[in-house]
């Protein structure tokens, strides 16, 4: 290098300073002797919160499932004809069919030509109208409010006033969101500060659905976990809170409990005395109630009811309704929607302080506003078709028709599973998952570990590998130390499902044989 | 012993207060929907009840959506849409071939056939074919892998993903972000929210607002006190200012984003809408292949679309995509991991982007109608553009820079000492005590410059171009006689 050169050189390193404080690995040299240089963006320099997130559900089997539909579809032979994504609570890919009506609305809100077509009943075109009036330019390509669309917000306050029994919902305390997902984020991030000891914790059942541990991870909060009882079909036990919770103040500062009711991934309904102990928990101690509440139609089980947080705190009295701070959640992509891909939904804020839902309305403005077309679904889905109203009887007929195919797909499974030895199934009360228990033969467990895989990430691999059905290990969840699930979804058309189940099962077997 | 208790609250204090919450997001201000447009709707409420005030109607030209504003939708667009949406029309002879293909192609594309199903996490697979195909006709053919193209949720996703990605360190080493002042408030309110150093680099109002890496080295040199700048974001055309860069500008970004090792952000949110005579929208990613191998195989780029502005004017849809060009791979994967948290973004909006990037084509029955509409879009975008930089360049008091390209003018404006000093009195910036005052006593709602930042001592406020003409020359009109009636007060 002459001296000019190597001046220049000496200024870009020093112009690089920071990159080289970091410590970057020396690069190699290339064969002229120009050290090519690092990356800007590197696994080194990026986020280190975003390197801890995870998130099973579309995890690495999923990664896998989709290259072997692509080796299939490239004719590739391969021990099954089809991969069947069971992994994922997405009904419309599983064959479910939408909502007539709701898609009606739909169609005459993105082209309102429609509303001359006679073809359509009068309630569609009566809901699109009114769901138009309310966009700016009666288009649904405005920007809406940034905490949705005033009218849908008041519907959406009326839906909860009916579903709870008439405890008062107030419009200004619905935020609609683009899926439930973004609401839950929207809340952590509002309630995670301090550091070190006073870093915020979170409580989540364990197991859970992992859009929680990766907000955690992200927003680099505390997760606080809380098992739930396997042997009393996943009932949440105030005890068990009471030690998670109990343990976590030696560490950081709990200031949140996070509970999804129905359970994903496990099911279960909670009972109204559990709810109730959860608020009176919450309350005792000083914490934010989260409750996700998306799978509030999916309730199967005989015994079994739906109970909404909202609605038994207002039950308990001022005493608690007047303090208990709690957000609940809904979404447009569960029940017997199925609607994923619009991205509804909406939480409901309960006795959030003043300046705090400020900085919330805030917050939201920044990404202007939800999808509008989901919005509108949210609107259809808290507003349907009403006796007397044209679409009444159809609707009613398609919503029984997919919630009652839901049930009995959730005892199908659970039977079927529980014949299977080596595989226990909790009964499924109600959402869209099973999560049953499998015992892995020590001599699996230990092939896994060598490769540095979970072992039930090992198992769903050997299944997907052999029968092309993709399930997500219960190690994606969260579960008891030495105990082993997966989730599957009963999303596939019952014929489908049965066929699934009997495969399962086949594996199993050959599985257990072949690890004895 | 409750919570409560242990600490010391007699009674329960709130679990979530102002001083328990996060407190990035305290730092966090949009001022595109801040406290003048809180107002604005309170004031819309009250004239729906019958207040009397100085106006009829609130005009709400803080915000570029052009829908709200009265511009029509793409007839095409919303054809495929209704028809993706209740696929029963697909058997309706209403609807052109054309709009019935592309309504199969996307639901071809979907579970189950219905836009309710989740869609990847990148985004539909052939979608993304379609916009790599889109980017390489745009770009003379500079090759577009559909595997760097990420569809979002509207572009402020992207924006936001990206930045995320971007931030670490702490102290000295924390992540410094380069931004054009003035801004789009999108990014101060992300690199609040994300606890990143906000690093600013002033664009030259004297020069029409252009971009000189002068100023971006003297920018970067003082942030290497405090902070380790890694990223470098432009927006081209302009948001507030409308400004085009030149080619020359582009290349000179690019090379110092070369020299100085830093991650190029490129939002190109109004990439159609360029109306000056002698501008040209100049792709970063095209220009960065242009300059060769040295370049094109080493910086580090994303670049930012949307379905929200151009001449969609498709806000509510939240369509948007980013390139994402010479990514670690290792990181690619960490952002690949990172948007599946979030499932999917919205169907609809993904569809919509794919009718964007793939429009009528000259051989298809609704070639003539579309292209009629985008003209006439574009066309009256531009007319007002000129409208509005003419009338307030004739105020005494305001000067406008051309609207060369994007939605918006950002005048500046003198304001009298006196105005500033009673201001000042009330706690408010002199530009957002302006604007308030214009809000009041019209019912035109702006947002003050003070929200996009400006030099010091300087004042400008951002207003559309979005009104129908004839509304607009009424605005414009207003504007203009506030602004003399309000320096004679306060002179």
């Amino acid at each position: 290098m002459n001296h000019g050169t190597s001046l220049l050189w000496k200024r870009r390193t020093l112009s690089s300073l920071s990159a080289t404080r970091r410590g970057l690995p020396k690069a190699k040299m290339s064969e002229n002797g120009v050290v090519p240089r690092a990356k800007v963006l590197t696994i080194d320099t990026m986020n280190p919160t975003v390197k801890n997130v995870e998130y099973a559900v579309r995890g690495p089997i999923v990664a896998r499932a989709v290259e072997l539909e692509r080796e299939l579809s490239e004719g590739m032979k391969k021990p099954f004809a089809e991969v069947i994504k069971a992994n994922i609570g997405d009904a419309h890919a599983m064959g479910q069919q939408p909502i007539t009506f709701f898609r009606q609305v739909l169609a005459l809100c993105s082209y309102p030509e429609l509303l001359n077509d006679s073809t359509f009943p009068d309630d569609a075109k009566s809901r699109a109208r009114r769901i138009l009036q309310s966009c700016g330019g009666n288009s649904m390509g405005s920007y809406s409010a940034s905490q949705g669309i005033d009218s849908v917000r008041q519907d959406v306050a009326r839906y909860i006033e009916r579903r709870d029994g008439g405890v008062p919902c107030d419009p200004n305390n619905v935020y609609l969101t683009t899926g439930a997902s973004d609401g839950i984020m929207t809340m952590l991030k509002l309630l995670v500060c301090g550091e070190g000891m006073t870093r915020t914790g979170v409580m989540i059942s364990i197991p859970q659905y992992p859009l929680y541990s990766a907000a955690l991870a992200e927003l680099g909060a505390v997760q606080i976990n809380y098992y739930l009882n396997e042997e009393k079909c996943w009932s949440l036990d105030i005890s068990e809170l009471q030690r998670a919770l109990d343990e976590a103040r030696n560490h950081c500062n709990p200031r949140a409990l996070c509970i999804i009711n129905p359970g994903n991934p496990t099911g279960q309904v909670q009972s109204r005395e559990c709810i109730e102990d959860v608020i009176r928990f919450a309350a005792k101690e000083g914490l934010f109630l989260m409750a996700d509440e998306v799978y509030q139609d999916n309730v199967y089980a005989e015994g079994c009811q739906f109970h909404s947080f909202k609605k038994v705190l207002f039950e308990m009295g001022p005493e608690y309704s007047d303090t208990v701070e709690l957000a609940s959640f809904h979404s447009t992509s569960k029940c017997y929607m199925g609607e994923c891909g619009f991205r509804g939904g909406y939480m409901e804020i309960i006795n959030m302080d003043d300046d705090v839902k400020a900085q919330l309305t805030k917050l939201v403005s920044v990404r202007l506003c939800p999808p509008v077309p989901g919005q509108a679904l949210m609107d259809l889905v808290v507003n349907p078709p009403q006796p007397g109203e044209p679409s009444y009887d159809n609707f009613i007929k398609e919503r029984s028709a997919t919630l009652s195919a839901l049930a009995e797909k959730a005892k199908l499974t659970e039977q079927i599973l529980n014949t299977v030895e080596g595989i226990s199934c909790n009964p499924v009360q109600g959402a869209m998952y099973s999560f049953p228990r499998i015992i892995i033969p020590e001599k699996a467990v230990k092939e896994a570990t060598d490769k540095g895989q979970q072992p039930d990430m090992f198992y769903c691999m050997k299944m997907l590998e052999e029968t092309g059905i993709c399930l997500v290990p219960g190690s994606g969840f969260g579960q008891k130390d030495g105990t082993y699930h997966f989730r599957m979804t009963i999303l596939p058309p019952r014929d489908k499902l049965q066929i699934l189940l009997n495969k399962v099962q086949e594996f199993h077997q050959k599985f257990t044989q072949h690890y004895s | 012993m409750s919570q409560p208790a242990l600490n010391g609250v007699s009674g329960p204090g709130k679990v979530l207060t102002l001083d328990s919450m996060n407190p990035n997001v305290k730092r966090v201000d949009y001022a595109v929907r801040g406290p003048l447009v809180q107002r604005a709707v309170q004031i819309e409420k009250e004239l729906e009840q019958g207040v009397k005030k100085p106006f009829t109607e609130v005009i709400k030209a803080n915000i570029g959506d052009a829908h709200a504003m009265g511009q029509k939708p793409i007839t095409f667009f919303r054809q495929v849409l209704a028809l993706c949406s209740y696929p029963d029309l697909l058997e309706d002879d209403k609807f052109p071939e054309d709009a019935k293909k592309r309504a199969r192609r996307i639901l071809g594309a979907c579970g189950g056939q219905s836009i309710g199903a989740y869609s990847a996490s990148q985004g539909i697979e052939c979608i993304r074919q379609d916009v790599a195909r889109y980017i390489e006709r745009r770009d003379g053919g500079i090759a577009s892998n559909p595997d760097t193209i990420y569809l979002s949720t509207g572009a402020s996703d992207a924006i936001v993903t990206m930045l995320k990605l971007l931030v670490s360190g702490a102290g000295r080493d924390r992540t410094g972000v380069m931004i054009p002042i003035p801004q789009y408030p999108l990014y101060s309110a992300a690199l609040a929210d994300l606890g990143a150093v906000q690093v600013n680099y002033y664009l030259d109002e004297d020069r029409c607002w252009s971009l000189d890496v002068k100023e971006l080295r003297r920018s970067l040199h003082a942030a290497r006190e405090h902070c380790s700048p890694r990223v470098l974001c432009i927006i081209n055309p302009g948001n507030p200012t409308g400004q085009v860069q030149n080619r020359q500008c582009i290349e000179d970004v690019i090379r110092f984003a070369k020299e100085e090792h830093l991650f190029l952000m490129a939002d190109e949110v109004y990439q159609d809408n360029v109306y000056a005579e002698g501008c040209e929208f100049h792709s970063f990613k095209k220009v960065l292949f242009e300059m060769g191998p040295e370049y094109s195989s080493t910086v580090e780029m994303a670049s930012f679309h949307s379905t929200s502005k151009c001449y969609m004017g498709e806000c509510g849809f939240r369509g948007g995509y980013m390139e994402v060009i010479n990514m670690d791979p290792e990181v690619k994967a960490q952002l690949i991991k990172l948007v599946s948290v979030r499932l999917c973004p919205p169907v609809p909006g993904q569809a919509l982007l794919d009718l964007v990037v793939n429009p009528p084509q000259p051989d298809e029955p609704s070639y003539t109608s579309f292209m009629k509409e985008r003209t006439a879009v574009l066309a009256a975008l531009a007319e007002k553009a000129r409208l509005t930089q003419e009338i307030f360049n004739a105020v005494p008091g305001i000067t406008c820079n051309p609207v060369q390209g994007a939605m918006y003018t950002f005048p500046c404006i003198t304001l009298p000492q006196k105005a500033i000093a009673k201001a000042k009195e009330e706690g408010q910036i002199a530009d957002a005590f302006y604007c308030m005052r214009l809000l009041e006593e019209e019912g035109i709602c702006l947002v003050p410059g003070s929200g996009f930042g400006q030099r010091e001592g300087t004042f400008h406020f951002r207003m559309t171009i979005l009104p129908p003409t004839e509304k607009l020359k009424i605005v414009l009109q207003k504007i203009r006689e506030f602004h003399l009636r309000f320096t004679q007060e306060f002179s």
